[in-house]
């Protein structure tokens, strides 16, 4: 881990409408080239924390009420969407969100647009992410509402690489697929994560699959940040064991 | 990648085969209607026909490219109309074309005040608070008699249509001057939804967050939206009043009218260009074709009244139909028979 990382989160704390308290203090780094994982069952505020790293909260009538996020110098809660895409931190939203009514191609160049890419440099990202997903090329005509669940997943993922990101954020990249298809995305990312020294921040209630690619993972619960360790502890420890991956008789610990 | 470049060149012939298409509409209509057309022809279908396709492409912009609903559009067309009316009267030394752009631009930045509600609404709420910029501006014209050079009830009649000495005053002029305004602006329209700013249209109304994710900067989309979709009614609104009506009155932009012009785009296809001219052309020619229907059927019985409601009856009948059928409209329905021809070749 570098000596500042990429992206920072202390102290968290965000609220719905004013009312629901959805986050009560998450702490977590990200450093350049890792990636990190943020497991914990439904409910405990993993989507919120992502959103609210991508400063989509105001757009849901949500707020960060007390805590800061800092992605490479930048205030998170003072920074448009559009300018952290510029700068590099790109998210993918839980349940894949493709614009349906336009083609697999189209939804990609739409990636490069909030980054102000000319045509060339356009073309020449399609290119590249087409060698990424080399799946998308035969699809590339059909419209994203009509291709299936993991190929509009590798399209939405596709579209966030479009805007050329250091910081790639992913909410439940493995939602709703099939295993295989789970796995192929997975060593994707991971493959892209080791050649292009691509960072990633990864929501997942699959914590088998995250735990096997991420380097260090952080455990939330009832929108607290409760366990941080390297993928590897985690993995070895009887508690998270038993109630995120479902092995051995669970130990007694404080149980939602 | 030889995979990638085969399907690319498919899609350079595909606009030729439209552009082929485009071109013989042109010459069509500047080459060989006015040859042929008669008076009846320009007044009672061309002209209002082009009127309402460049108000339905307008608001097509805003509702089937940017997903916004808006139920304003005839106030926009009031404010165009009225706006061109008080420039031509109050600064005469401004040539037309001038005149006409600037009306749109009123139209326009009063789009953008209408669509700052759109920042924070959606759907149905923002369809109310676009009805309001509907009864809003019909209010003020009726209010403010200045703004209709005091005339009783706000009745204006149109300036001379005269650009560098040519005049377009009479029917078959009024109507090459709409088409001529009408293609301008359809082609402008077609190389907006085109490029990426059309295209972030679209990402705005298929899905708003994921917009927003990949860095669109929503707000500006959507006003941007408001703006122009607003610009272009407001010269169909101009086009409507200076060279179809030649007199109008704010009563004539009412929410009837507004109306219409959301059906022609329902029906015509939402998000397609060519749906607002098929939807447009629906619209003028169902009236004409059911009291031709009307009259060889029932005879004298069949007055004005009864006219009107069957009309609406066949209206009604036809959006439910397309909701439920086809709710990409005749624009769709066209490329599924397109489609049909070219396979039995």
């Amino acid at each position: 881990m570098t000596a500042t990382p990429l992206l920072r989160v202390e102290g968290l704390e965000a609220r719905y409408g004013g009312a629901v308290r959805a986050l009560v203090g998450v702490d977590l780094t990200v450093g350049a080239g890792e990636i990190v994982a943020l497991v914990g069952s439904n409910g405990a505020g993993k989507t919120t924390v992502l959103k609210a790293v991508s400063n989509l909260l105001p757009a849901e009538r949500g707020q960060v009420t007390a805590g800061r996020i800092v992605y490479d110098g930048l205030d998170v809660a003072r920074t448009p969407t559009d300018a952290l895409v510029r700068a590099g931190l790109v998210g993918v939203l839980e349940g894949r969100h493709c614009f349906r009514a336009l083609s697999v191609e189209e939804n990609l160049v739409t990636g490069g647009l909030g980054r102000g890419s000319g045509r060339a440099a356009i073309r020449a990202d399609l290119d590249r992410i087409f060698s990424v997903f080399p799946r998308l090329v035969e699809k590339r005509r059909a419209l994203a509402g009509l291709i299936s669940g993991g190929e509009q997943q590798m399209v939405a993922i596709g579209r966030a690489l479009m805007g050329r990101p250091r910081l790639l954020v992913l909410d439940e990249p493995s939602m709703g697929l099939a295993p295989k298809i789970v796995a192929e995305i997975f060593s994707t990312l991971a493959r892209l994560n080791r050649d292009e020294r691509l960072t990633l921040l990864l929501a997942e209630q699959n914590v088998t699959v995250a735990l096997r690619h991420a380097d260090r993972a952080v455990v939330l619960e009832n929108g607290r940040s409760v366990l941080e360790g390297t993928a590897a502890e985690l993995r070895a420890r009887d508690d998270v064991r038993a109630f995120y991956l479902g092995l051995g008789a669970a130990p007694a610990l404080t149980a939602a | 990648m030889a995979a990638t470049s085969a399907p690319l060149a498919k899609t350079v012939l595909r606009p030729s085969a439209n552009a082929v298409g485009i071109a013989l509409l042109l010459v069509l209509a500047y080459g060989i209607v006015p040859l042929v057309g008669t008076s009846y022809l320009y007044e009672a279908i061309l002209t209002p026909f082009l009127a309402l396709s460049l108000a339905a492409l307008g608001l097509n912009l805003l509702t089937g490219y940017a997903g916004q609903l808006s139920l304003g559009s005839s106030a926009f067309m009031a404010l165009g109309a009225y706006a061109a009316f008080n420039l031509s009267l109050r600064l005469p030394f401004l040539p037309l074309p001038v005149t006409i752009v600037l009306a749109g631009l009123v139209a326009a930045t009063a789009g953008l005040a209408a669509g700052l509600p759109a920042l924070r609404l959606r759907g149905f709420y923002l369809a109310v608070s676009t009805l309001a910029v509907q009864f809003f501006v019909g209010w003020v014209l009726n209010r403010f008699a200045w703004i209709s050079n005091d005339s009783p009830s706000g009745v204006i009649s149109a300036p001379p249509l005269v650009i560098a000495g040519l005049s377009f005053e009479d029917a078959r002029g009024r109507y090459l001057f709409s088409l001529t305004v009408v293609a301008l602006l359809t082609f402008l329209a077609w190389r907006l939804v085109t490029s990426p700013t059309g295209r972030s249209f679209v990402a705005v109304r298929d899905n708003e967050t994921a917009a927003r994710v990949i860095g669109v900067k929503v707000a500006r989309t959507k006003l941007l939206a408001f703006a122009l979709s607003s610009f272009v009614v407001g010269v169909a609104g101009v086009l409507w009043a200076f060279a179809y009506l030649r007199t109008v009155e704010p009563a004539g932009f009412n929410l009837d009218r507004s109306f219409q012009i959301l059906f022609i785009v329902i029906i015509g296809g939402l998000g397609t260009l060519r749906g607002a001219f098929l939807g447009a052309g629906l619209i003028v020619v169902l009236p004409l074709l059911l009291s031709r229907f009307g009259a060889a059927v029932l005879g004298d019985g069949f007055d004005s009244g009864t006219l009107e409601m069957c009309q609406r009856i066949a209206l009604g009948t036809l959006i439910v139909a397309f909701l439920i059928r086809e709710p990409a409209g005749l624009a769709a329905l066209l490329d599924r028979a397109v489609r049909c021809l070219r396979r039995a070749d």
